[in-house]
């Protein structure tokens, strides 16, 4: 309790010490860049001036072909005819001019701050789990049980594959569980990455929803290519009525069905982390909003924004794992049910 | 920038970067340590069963044990019946002889002493005979002149006397 009280004095001061009055804070600009892609990777703002990390801008033109630079470049402004633009259509993205002056946007595949963040943790996934890995070829593990990190790690692998790998698919889930396995892993680093509030961590990954999409098709992939014969049976020829199959209602709702799956399976994910991003920032930004209410307004307010940013941080790690879970099992069913009667 | 349109760069990146991420883990990770993983579980079952086995024979041997615990136990007393037995049909066969030894040794004592006693009585007979005839000689030698006479008269006296002594 007297720790908590000094924590809370120290937080206190702080935030006295903070100038306040500063300038009117952009909400929309403020979420969006936050739980949005962009060409840098923006750390913090000292004294008005950006701390960030220049990433490389990779375009390629029909005019003019590929151009490689660095995004510090577009801060300037134009760069070898490419600038990010303010229009509606095209807000934030990098565009050059065509012939007839519209706005053309080239073909991006630029290290934007989302796969520079989608690098980091997927070199870090792998390294973890190649290092749990490497134990098992160093000790005979018919003879001991790893201790520290990789006993974590193996605790989380095998609590994935009985619960859910297993569970769901049933006898062939050997073929499906590396795949089940480094989809939980990618989903809960990325996961727990976007929480922590600094580089390298803080980009909101899973919650946008190409990273989600991609997920979403590779469980598609992995339901629609290996279903057996009862599976695609189910689909074109069900047991219904005959006349529901002539006009073949069934089967346009069974096929229909098809993409519903990942469909919801790539919205739960992307919403979830997004609108827990969105709350995070939303409670952390009470304490800049309060800035022009006065001392005693804001210190309150601040004190109330951070109890609730705690809670809210505890409450995203539970949703991080609980996320990476549901969609691990949820692709473990869709996949049990494409192999049902095997 | 749009939330709900997935942007190309970011769809090629990640589809790159996850078939990278699938492929090494689905190579080198996941297998190694599930497998490995598998492969503990099936021995730990396998000496949980051995385990119960030697469970199984140790309670099996525990019977046995008693079982023949108890068969020595009954042999035991099954023995010291017999000893009992056996030690009582000496005791009373010995005490027989004994006895039978005895009565042996007191019959021939009765017949020795019968005996000698006879023959004391035979010995005292004639010393009395000798001693009546001379008592009797001495007493007739005065009265009867006829010594054949005398000598008639004195043995059918000393057969009087000595019959009724004599027992049967």
């Amino acid at each position: 309790m007297r720790r908590i009280k000094l924590i809370l004095a120290v937080l206190f001061m702080a935030l006295a010490s903070a100038p306040l009055g500063a300038e009117e804070l952009d909400m929309n600009e403020y979420l969006f860049g936050h739980v949005g892609d962009s060409y840098e990777w923006h750390i913090t703002t000292v004294k008005g001036h950006p701390v960030s990390i220049p990433l490389p801008v990779i375009v390629r033109s029909k005019t003019s072909g590929w151009h490689v630079f660095s995004s510090r470049h577009l801060e300037e402004g134009i760069h070898e005819g490419f600038y990010i633009s303010s229009s509606e259509k095209n807000s934030g993205k990098i565009v050059e001019r065509g012939p007839s002056g519209e706005e053309i946007r080239p073909l991006d595949l630029s290290i934007t701050k989302n796969v520079a963040g989608l690098m980091f943790n997927s070199a870090l996934l792998v390294l973890l789990v190649l290092l749990t890995a490497r134990w098992y070829k160093k000790h005979d593990a018919r003879e001991e049980a790893p201790k520290g990190f990789a006993g974590v790690m193996e605790m989380m692998i095998t609590m994935v594959e009985d619960d859910i790998i297993k569970e769901c698919i049933g006898k062939e889930y050997k073929r499906y569980s590396p795949y089940l396995l480094t989809a939980f892993f990618f989903i809960f680093i990325n996961n727990l990455m976007g929480i922590v509030p600094f580089f390298p961590g803080g980009a909101n990954i899973t919650g946008n929803i190409a990273v989600t999409f991609v997920l979403a098709m590779c469980t598609f992939l992995a339901v629609n290519l290996f279903g057996n014969k009862h599976y695609y049976k189910d689909i074109f020829w069900p047991d219904v009525p005959l006349f529901l199959k002539v006009i073949p209602l069934m089967p346009l709702i069974e096929i229909i069905g098809l993409f519903t799956k990942p469909f919801s399976l790539m919205i739960r994910l992307f919403a979830n982390i997004l609108a827990g991003h969105v709350m995070l920032l939303g409670v952390v930004a009470v304490v800049f909003l309060t800035a022009k209410l006065g001392f005693a307004m804001n210190a309150g307010l601040s004190a109330i924004s951070v109890l609730f940013g705690v809670f809210l941080d505890i409450l995203e790690l539970l949703v991080a794992f609980l996320q990476a879970y549901v969609f691990t099992m949820l692709s473990a069913v869709f996949i049990g049910l494409s192999r049902q009667g095997d | 920038m749009s939330l709900v349109t997935p942007d190309f760069g970011l769809l090629f990146w990640m589809t790159l970067i996850f078939a990278i991420v699938f492929f090494v883990l689905a190579k080198w990770g996941f297998p190694a340590i599930t497998g490995m993983v598998d492969k503990r579980s099936e021995r730990i079952n396998e000496s949980i069963e051995k385990a119960r086995e030697a469970e199984k024979m140790l309670s099996e041997m525990a019977e046995r044990q008693a079982a023949m615990l108890e068969e020595t136990r009954a042999e035991q007393g099954r023995i010291l019946r017999e000893a009992a037995q056996a030690r009582d049909a000496i005791v009373t066969q010995a005490k027989q002889q004994a006895q039978d030894e005895a009565a042996k040794i007191l019959d021939h004592t009765r017949t020795q002493i019968a005996a000698e006693k006879e023959a004391a009585l035979q010995d005292i007979r004639c010393e009395v005979a000798a001693l009546s005839v001379d008592v009797a000689e001495k007493i007739l030698r005065d009265k009867l002149s006829d010594s054949k006479t005398q000598m008639d008269l004195v043995t059918r006296m000393v057969d009087e006397i000595t019959k009724p002594a004599k027992p049967s």
